[in-house]
């Protein structure tokens, strides 16, 4: 068992284990923070496949990109329950 | 039967990966939840796509010191394949926010099951 | 010791809060939108009163639906692990899927001139998938300007005005020092990393995608630090109309042109130059360029659409 199956086993792992996170949490801005941590986590196993293009995009557009429009909607969706009914 | 589960162990995370995505699309009652379910679906699938292309040995695609050999390179197919598909699902997350944001104006919730029963009450209403 | 532990996970209790100084919170009760005592209880009741409905009218319906998405996803994750374990070993080559893999290794050097066998392949070999692929984006970019887009049809609320037009120092993040600081200090590295990726995409990993997320995010970085009033001096709509419109119609000529003259075997008259150098590659370059660009447009059309409802602040 070299060092690095055991480092690629404990990624995967660590993978599930912040799927099953994002799952049980009952709030929505956890949700999202560790979403954006899943997608860097999966930009490290990228690597170790020996494919840098996906590394690269994926942390550009995964944790970047997609977890900045979850954020965004998040603060519109509370700004629209603090509007006026009669407006 | 499962006994080649922990041989093919990528591939088997991507399986499960993409469970775990399912299970929140059928389970979750909103709507923010059900649509980070089908992003790790999305990932899970790149997973298992791109994990048929790693040979073990050999290096990432890029020609040094002129080898041309394909025996000392993996199989750059599916990081092609991958590539297009990481794209298309940030764009598809995109147009699904943006119906997520219509329909809270709409009905000021984000509860699938209370959308429903308000969208059938109003419209027996008119 | 389990209470505690629940606690903090749960976020009702921060370990360090005697130690680290915290933020000012901002002020919740404003009169412009403090809620009225009969609008709350008008929403509860609703909410209440539409709970019951539920649970009146769909009783037998949750029943069977739990028991048959139990059984599916049962039956999903079982059926799939069991075709993964009977799949072939992991890491080892497949002997029987080879023709198009050798003919893409040992002649794509000198049949694209790119170095990067990845890049050469999506877009000299596979570039109608990539083209595809742009209109995908470009098209997600049209669906969410139809949906999202406000104009006098409809109105912006109030909040939304007084948060888009005015500058509100509680909610409007591009006054705080900090961000302002970062964005100073990390943006002209982050806007060159991305150059240099879609520069050299056929002589180093990277490419159109990645460079143009790359730029996409220092433009988001851009306009959230320093208010949109800065971005829109330089990145109006219809400079977003151009980019886009100009990079896709660039595409589709110039790969239609390599198209028609492989297709009846001519040469094309398009010069391969000398692989590793960053002027190489043929036509990979200026198309990396092109899809790069409308990468980066629809990155920050996205932003800029969710934020405020318009692309150039009309």
């Amino acid at each position: 068992m070299s060092l690095l199956v055991i480092f690629r086993s404990i990624l995967l792992i660590l993978l599930i284990v912040c799927a099953i996170a994002v799952n049980l949490t009952k709030d929505l801005l956890r949700a999202v923070i560790i979403f954006m941590s899943y997608s860097s986590i999966m930009c490290l196993i990228w690597i170790l496949m020996e494919s840098p293009d996906l590394a690269i995009t994926e942390a550009a557009v995964g944790a970047g990109i997609s977890g900045t429009l979850f954020l965004v909607t998040l603060k519109k969706l509370r700004a629209e329950d603090h509007t006026e009914e009669n407006e | 039967m499962f006994e080649n589960l922990w041989i093919n162990g990528e591939e088997a995370v991507a399986i499960i990966l993409f469970g775990i995505g399912f299970t929140m699309l059928l389970f979750q009652r909103n709507l923010l939840k059900k649509l980070i379910g089908m992003n790790i679906m999305d990932t899970g699938v790149f997973l298992f796509l791109a994990s048929m292309g790693y040979i073990e040995g050999r290096k990432a695609p890029i020609v040094t010191n002129g080898v041309l050999d394909t025996a000392a390179y993996i199989n750059p197919v599916p990081a092609g394949l991958v590539l297009t598909g990481i794209v298309v699902s940030v764009s598809v997350t995109a147009v699904m926010l943006s119906l997520v944001i219509r329909l809270y104006k709409r009905y000021h919730t984000l509860d699938l099951d209370e959308i429903y029963v308000l969208s059938k009450h109003q419209m027996e209403d008119r | 010791m389990k209470e505690r532990f629940f606690k903090w996970f749960y976020g009702e209790s921060d370990p360090m809060e005697h130690i680290l100084d915290c933020a000012e919170v901002p002020d919740e009760s404003r009169e412009e939108w403090k809620y009225e005592e009969h609008e709350i209880e008008r929403e509860i009741s609703r909410r209440v009163h539409t709970q019951s409905v539920i649970r009146a009218e769909r009783r037998g319906f949750y029943a069977f639906y739990l028991i048959i998405a139990v059984i599916s996803c049962l039956m999903l994750i079982g059926v799939l692990l069991f075709t993964v374990s009977q799949l072939p070993r992991y890491g080892v080559e497949n002997p029987r899927a080879k023709e198009v893999i050798e003919r893409y290794v040992e002649k794509g050097l000198e049949e694209t001139g790119a170095v990067n066998i990845v890049s050469g392949m999506i877009l000299d070999y596979r570039a109608f998938d990539t083209l595809g692929e742009s209109h995908v984006l470009f098209t997600a970019l049209l669906c969410v300007m139809i949906l999202l887009r406000l104009d006098e049809k409809n109105k912006r609320t109030r909040y939304e005005n007084y948060y888009t037009v005015l500058a509100d120092p509680y909610y409007d993040i591009s006054t705080d020092p900090i961000m302002r600081i970062a964005a100073t200090i990390t943006l002209p590295s982050i806007f060159l990393f991305g150059i240099y990726i879609l520069l050299n995409g056929q002589i180093s990993p990277g490419g159109g995608f990645s460079g143009g997320a790359v730029m996409g995010a220092a433009l988001i970085i851009y306009a959230a630090a320093f208010g949109f009033t800065v971005t829109d001096r330089v990145f109006t709509y219809r400079m977003s109309r151009c980019i886009t419109f100009l990079s896709l119609a660039f595409y589709s000529f110039a790969k239609g042109y390599v198209f028609f003259t492989g297709a009846n075997g001519i040469p094309n008259g398009v010069p391969k130059g000398t692989p590793g150098a960053v002027l190489s590659g043929g036509l990979i370059l200026p198309l990396d360029i092109a899809v790069g660009m409308v990468v980066a447009c629809t990155m920050f059309g996205f932003y800029s659409l969710f934020r405020r409802g318009s692309i150039g602040g009309e």
